[in-house]
C-alpha cells in the first residue's frame, strides 16, 4: 500500500519483552490501579434518593406556560405540531368568549392540547417553534405508568397550575 | 470439517456442526443483530450475519420531512456519536444551500465532533476489555463519558440523542459551563487514558487474546470499502478529514495513526491513539476559538436560521422567516450532494438529491457499520467462538447503523 498521507504514524506494536512475558508485571500492575480506585470517590448517585443537577436547558417533559396574569398563552397557531418531528402534538382550537380574557391571553386557544409522550422522541423543536413562549421543555424526566392512555397527556396535565391550585399531574 | 455439514438440515443426522445463534439479543451483540455460527466444537466454520431487527426507514421517513427535522433521526444511527451525525448532516445542507458559516462555528463543530469521537471510542476500547474479561477499565473510563454528556447537555439540552445545532451553527453560546467542563475534561482525561493504556496496552493477557483475532488486510479491507479505524488498524491512511476536509479541519496538525495487520489489537491500539489526537485537536481549536469574536456562535443567514425569540416578538421580518423556517419553506436549489465525515466510526456520506421542494427528493446515508458487518463472516472463519466476540466489539458495531 502506498501512503495516501504524510501524516500517517504507525502504532506501537512491539513485542514483548522478557519482563512483560512473565504475566505478573502485568497482573500487579492491574491489582496496584484497580486498588488505588477502591480509595477514591463514588463516581455514583444514589439515584431516587439523590438527583443531579441539570443544566438549565434539559429537554424533558413539556409544560404549557401561563404569563404574568395566569392566562393560558397558547393561541393554538399549530406551528410546535408543524414542527414536531415525530408528530406527537395534537390540538383543537376555539374562540375566546367575551368574559373569558381572565382565562386566555388571545383571541383564539387551545381547547385541546394533547402531547403523546410515547412519540414524543425530546427533540426541543416545539419549544424553539413557539412564537408564543407557550410551550417549554422542562427537567422532568422518565414518567411511568401501568396504562399506555396515560401518556397522552391533556392540557390539565401540562398546563403548568395556578398558584394555589393542586397540580393534577402525577408526575410533576 | 467439510463444507457440506453446513448446508445440511439441522435434523440431520449427517449433520457434525452445531448451529449458534449469537444474537439477538445476545449480551455481546451489544446491540440487536444476529450471527447465526456454525461450530465445529469451539471452531466458527461458517458465520451468517443477519440485519433487519431495527430497521426504521429512515431515508423514506426523510422524504416526509423538511430538512431541519431530519436531524432528529441522525441521531438515532450511531447512538454513541450522535453529534457527529447532526454536523454531518449540518454539513450537508449547508453544502446544499451554499452557506458558509463563520470560522468560529467550524472550531466550535471540531470541538464537539472530536468530543463525539472521544465518546465513542471510548466505549468501543473498553467494551473490547470487557469481552476479553477485564471489566475495571470500562468503569474507569465511563465517567468520563458522562463529563463528556454534560458537555452537550450544556450546549443543547440532551445527552444522548442530541440534536445538537441548527443549520448555520448552533443553537446557542457555549456558556462558561461548557468551557470549564472542557478545561475539566482536558485535564483529567489524559491521565486516566494513560492509566487505561497501562492496564491494557503491554499486558500478556490482552494481547495474546487480541493479536491475530478477527485480522483482515488493507486489501480485503479496500474491496469491502471498509472506511475509518478499521481501515486505519489495516495500514491505509485513510481519513476523510484528510483528504476532503470540511469544517476548517485542514488548518488543524492532525495525525493519522495506522496499524499493520488489522487485527483487533490493532484497532484497539489505532483508537486509543486516536483519542489522544482527538484531545490534541480540541485543544488546537480552543485557541483558534480565542481569536474570533466570542458572542459569534451561528452564519447570518436569517433565512435559514431561526432569529432570537426577541426578535420574532417585534419584528415583522423575523416573525415570517420565524413561520416560514419552521414550516420548512426554504428555497432550497434543485442538486444533488454529497458530503462526508469522519464519523467515530468511518466514513459517514450523506447523499442528498433535492428536486427543489421542502423535503429531500431521494436521501442515502453511508452507514459505516454496515459495511463491517458485511466482511464479519470472513473475518472470524475459523475463529475461536471467544474471539468472534472480540472480533464483533473492536469492530465497533452499532445496530442503529446496521440497519439501511
Ligand atoms: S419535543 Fe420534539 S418530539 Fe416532543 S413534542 Fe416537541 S417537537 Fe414533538
Ligand atoms: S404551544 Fe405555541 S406553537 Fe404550539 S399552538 Fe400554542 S402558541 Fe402555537
Amino acid at each position: 500500500m502506498q501512503a495516501l498521507t504524510d501524516r500517517a504514524v504507525p502504532v506501537d506494536r512491539r513485542p514483548l519483552n522478557f519482563w512483560e512475558k512473565m504475566y505478573l508485571p502485568g497482573i500487579f500492575r492491574g491489582m496496584a490501579i484497580t486498588l488505588k480506585h477502591i480509595f477514591r470517590k463514588k463516581a455514583t448517585i444514589n439515584y431516587p434518593e439523590e438527583k443531579r443537577a441539570f443544566s438549565p436547558v434539559f429537554r424533558g417533559l413539556q409544560i404549557l406556560n401561563r404569563d404574568e396574569e395566569g392566562r393560558e398563552r397558547c393561541t393554538a397557531c399549530g406551528l410546535c405540531a408543524v414542527a414536531c418531528p415525530a408528530e406527537a402534538i395534537t390540538m383543537e382550537a376555539a374562540e375566546r368568549k367575551p368574559g373569558e380574557e381572565h382565562l386566555y391571553r388571545e383571541e383564539k386557544y387551545a381547547a385541546k392540547y394533547e402531547i403523546n409522550m410515547l412519540r414524543c422522541i425530546f427533540c426541543g423543536f416545539c419549544e424553539e417553534a413557539c412564537p408564543k413562549d407557550a410551550i417549554y421543555l422542562t427537567e422532568t424526566f422518565a414518567p411511568s405508568s401501568f396504562e399506555r392512555e396515560h401518556f397522552i397527556y391533556g392540557k390539565e396535565d401540562l398546563l403548568i397550575p395556578l398558584p394555589g391550585e393542586e397540580t393534577k399531574n402525577p408526575q410533576a | 470439517m467439510t463444507e457440506k455439514h453446513i448446508q445440511l438440515r439441522q435434523d440431520s443426522l449427517q449433520k457434525e456442526t452445531t448451529t449458534l445463534n449469537l444474537g439477538p439479543t445476545h449480551p455481546v451483540t451489544h446491540g440487536v443483530f444476529q450471527n447465526i455460527l456454525e461450530m465445529d466444537g469451539e471452531r466458527v466454520v461458517g458465520a451468517t450475519s443477519t440485519v433487519g431487527y431495527i430497521h426504521r426507514a429512515f431515508e423514506k421517513l426523510a422524504e416526509r420531512r423538511p430538512f431541519y427535522q431530519i436531524t432528529p433521526l441522525t441521531d438515532r444511527m450511531n447512538y454513541c456519536s450522535s453529534p457527529i451525525n447532526n454536523i454531518g448532516w449540518h454539513l450537508t445542507i449547508e453544502k446544499l444551500l451554499g452557506l458558509r458559516v463563520p470560522k468560529r462555528v467550524d472550531y466550535m463543530r471540531v470541538i464537539i465532533m472530536e468530543l463525539a469521537r472521544i465518546s465513542d471510542h471510548l466505549i468501543c476500547n473498553s467494551v473490547v476489555g470487557v469481552d476479553s474479561g477485564a471489566y475495571s477499565g470500562f468503569l474507569y473510563l465511563m465517567q468520563y463519558r458522562e463529563l463528556i454528556y454534560e458537555i452537550y447537555e450544556e450546549i443543547c439540552g440532551s445527552r444522548l440523542t442530541t440534536n445538537i445545532g441548527r443549520i448555520g451553527g448552533f443553537e446557542r453560546n457555549f456558556n462558561d459551563k461548557v468551557f470549564s467542563k472542557l478545561d475539566k475534561f482536558l485535564a483529567e482525561y489524559p491521565g486516566v487514558l494513560a492509566e487505561f493504556e497501562r492496564l491494557f496496552n503491554r499486558n500478556r493477557i490482552f494481547m495474546e487474546r487480541t493479536i491475530g483475532a478477527g485480522p483482515i488486510s488493507a486489501e480485503r479491507a479496500l474491496n469491502y470499502s471498509f472506511t475509518g479505524p478499521n481501515l486505519r488498524a489495516a495500514g491505509v491512511d485513510y481519513d476523510v478529514r484528510v483528504s476532503q476536509p470540511y469544517s476548517s479541519y485542514e488548518e488543524f496538525d492532525l495525525k493519522i495513526p495506522v496499524g499493520k495487520t488489522g487485527d483487533c489489537y490493532d484497532r484497539f491500539l489505532v483508537r486509543n491513539q486516536e483519542m489522544w489526537e482527538s484531545m490534541s485537536l480540541i485543544r488546537q481549536a480552543l485557541q483558534k476559538m480565542e481569536k474570533e469574536p466570542a458572542d459569534i456562535f451561528h452564519a447570518d443567514a436569517p433565512a435559514y436560521y431561526l432569529a432570537p425569540k426577541q426578535d420574532v416578538y417585534t419584528k415583522m421580518e423575523a416573525l415570517i422567516y420565524h413561520f416560514k423556517i419552521i414550516m420548512g419553506e426554504i428555497d432550497a436549489p434543485v442538486g444533488e450532494v454529497y458530503q462526508a465525515v469522519e464519523g467515530a466510526n468511518g466514513e459517514l456520506g450523506f447523499y442528498l438529491i433535492s428536486d427543489g421542494g421542502r423535503t429531500p427528493y431521494r436521501l442515502h446515508f453511508r452507514r459505516p457499520c454496515f459495511i463491517y458487518y458485511q466482511a464479519y463472516p470472513e473475518l472470524v472463519h475459523n475463529a475461536l467462538l471467544s474471539d468472534a466476540v472480540i472480533c464483533l466489539s473492536s469492530l465497533n458495531l452499532i445496530a442503529g447503523e446496521l440497519d439501511a
